[in-house]
């Protein structure tokens, strides 16, 4: 499922990092992958990185995306400290996480914190898929099992972004185990009312779609996402034959029933407001 | 020895060398009996170094083994008044996952697994052990009907994967597998759950949220099968031997790292080499965790779990706590 990713889905543009783009000069130019339409990287930004000639949802950085969803980007951040390891001595590990933390400025494949949403209080997690895929490890299963359990002492929902390629290999069976260990977080969130509100964006596959990311109360997508458990070429090569165009996308897996809703970006902030809104308890207005 | 392995090779010449000794002795009359003795010796000695030493992907080659027990076997064997139960009532019924209602010693138990053929023609029926969306969610209506009647959950996990295929897409395969480890988690009856052979990925954990997690001595537990491990790492699937290696899939591994509650033991060999002996181990861990987990309440039972699954990883802190 991640060679897929890695090799054959390329399609979002490489965005200058935060530290990187300080260095670059201004007017640096993005080609949209899926139309050809080439905007300036300072527009596209402002754009929330939508591709004005296709609409086509451009990768956002765990940061950008903290800015656009929270009110005024204000955000208090749970568990930066937490840093993986390399438990099982796996080749090669131990450099990639230090070249992507050094690409991404990140400690991990997540964020968490809180802040507001048009003055909700509400629990986040945002993944990003620079960092190893946003694959997850140890780190990544706890820091979202930890939110889910501040969401649910402070009696906040929990908001989660997914950008996934699934439990990450390189931690072997502990990365399998996070799949348990964050649903079980969910379950008892869930036995006690908490709302969670899960929005796939692309890619959320493997381990972290067939985990939380399909928990949600309400399950969102962003437009064109990839969305599915298994990759696309071991599927067809099981089955012999080749794969519909749109296969695995959000707009697929609306059609089959297994979403609530795809949501444009522009219209993300809104629409979570909203749902907050319809969530709180009756009198509240 | 039906059925070997590549690396049994001279374990399986030494005893046809035995085997024709043994019939020159009978047909003959002439007596080998010290050279049978001697090869005899010599082959306890060679089983030893091999099954002694053996490597990763030779201990997923047992894991996989045509003729190690499947959950039917073990069911057969370990359980009385079995009553297989059929159906998800939403698609249909997998074959794939078999289970239904059972005495463990005389208690109602809900027990279910992963199901593999015992044959090319039973393999095709039961999909080679790996479920489609409906498999699961027929496991999940049966652990809904154990939690009702407060009847303890027995899982039995052996598959290569959930299958990845079309109409498992469309049908929600992550769903349903979401779906199971959320609601395995709430159940309030003690879940035990055993790896009796291929533990592969979210397909086989789909039925292994248990307070207690075993596997047998020379199963695997995975986050990804070795061979696709090898096809992402290093572009080729015939690196399969060095990424079993580098997983740390074997049962002692997943022990150590505290993913499993404990390893058991198997014959030398594998499971398929002395069922009945692989039965009792398997009897014994179920009677003892039963019991351990027959004292706890059902809030217990539900924290029991949490905290389990709770503690699973390894990470460090930048800062001190």
């Amino acid at each position: 499922m991640f060679k897929e990713i890695f090799y054959r889905r390329r399609k979002y543009a490489t965005i200058p990092s935060e530290k990187a783009k300080k260095e670059v000069p201004e007017g640096l130019m993005v080609k949209c992958t899926q139309c050809g339409t080439i905007s300036y990287t300072k527009e596209l930004e402002k754009n929330l990185k939508i591709c004005p000639g296709c609409d086509y949802h451009f990768a956002m950085t765990a940061r950008e995306r903290i800015e656009a969803t929270l009110d005024d980007g204000h955000f208090f951040e749970y568990d930066v400290e937490l840093v993986s390891l390399n438990p099982l001595d796996f080749p090669d590990y131990q450099d990639k996480l230090e070249k992507d933390m050094e690409k991404t400025g990140l400690n991990e494949a997540v964020v968490t914190g809180e802040g507001t949403i048009e003055g909700h209080p509400v629990v986040i997690g945002v993944m990003d898929s620079r960092f190893r895929m946003g694959s997850m490890g140890s780190v990544v299963g706890e820091k979202i099992a930890r939110a889910i359990e501040k969401a649910e002492q402070k009696g906040y929902p929990f908001i989660m972004f997914s950008a996934s390629g699934g439990a990450r290999m390189q931690e072997g069976a502990l990365s399998l185990m996070q799949m348990a260990k964050t649903s079980a977080v969910l379950a008892r969130f869930h036995r006690k009312g908490g709302l969670f509100i899960s929005i796939m964006t692309n890619p959320t596959t493997g381990g972290v779609s067939a985990s939380f990311a399909s928990l949600g109360d309400i399950n969102l997508a962003e437009p064109g996402a990839l969305i599915g458990f298994a990759g696309r070429r071991v599927i067809e090569q099981t089955i012999r034959q080749e794969l519909p165009k749109d296969f695995q996308t959000a707009e697929f897996l609306l059609e089959h029933g297994q979403l609530d809703k795809v949501v444009n970006r522009r219209e993300m902030r809104k629409t979570l407001s909203r749902l907050l809104d319809l969530h709180l308890v009756r009198g509240d207005h | 020895m039906a059925g070997e392995l590549p690396f049994e090779k001279p374990l399986v010449e030494l005893e046809q060398k035995i085997q024709e000794l043994q019939s020159f002795t009978r047909e003959k009359g002439i007596d080998f009996s010290d050279e049978i003795k001697k090869l005899e010796n010599k082959m306890e000695k060679l089983a030893e170094e091999i099954y002694g030493n053996l490597t990763a992907w030779q201990r997923v080659q047992i894991a996989r083994h045509p003729e190690r027990p499947t959950t039917l076997d073990y069911i057969e064997n370990l359980f009385t008044d079995f009553m297989e139960l059929h159906g998800d009532r939403l698609f249909g019924d997998d074959r794939a996952i078999v289970g239904g209602i059972a005495r463990f010693k005389g208690t109602p138990v809900t027990v279910i697994g992963h199901q593999k053929g015992k044959d090319t023609k039973d393999n095709i029926a039961r999909n080679f052990g790996m479920p489609h969306p409906e498999g699961y969610r027929k496991a999940l209506r049966l652990m809904q009907q154990a939690d009702k009647f407060g009847r303890p959950i027995i899982t039995f996990i052996n598959t290569p994967g959930a299958y990845p295929g079309k109409t498992a897409e469309e049908r929600g395969q992550s769903e349903a597998i979401a779906r199971n480890l959320r609601e395995m988690a709430s159940f309030r009856v003690p879940i035990i759950c055993i790896v009796t052979g291929e533990g592969g990925s979210g397909g086989a954990l789909a039925i292994g949220v248990g307070n207690r997690v075993y596997a047998l001595e020379y199963s695997y537990y995975s986050v990804i099968a070795p061979e696709s491990a090898a096809a992402i790492l290093w572009r080729d699937s015939a690196q399969a031997e060095r990424a079993a290696e580098s997983l740390k899939i074997n049962a002692p591994e997943l022990y150590e790292r505290g993913i499993i509650d404990a390893v058991i033991p198997e014959p030398m060999g594998g499971a398929h080499r002395d069922r009945e002996k692989a039965m009792a181990e398997v009897e014994k861990v179920i009677t003892s965790s039963l019991e351990e987990l027959s004292k706890l309440n059902g809030d217990e039972l539900v924290q029991d779990r949490y905290q389990r699954f709770k503690n699973i990883g390894e990470f460090t802190t930048l800062v001190e706590a």
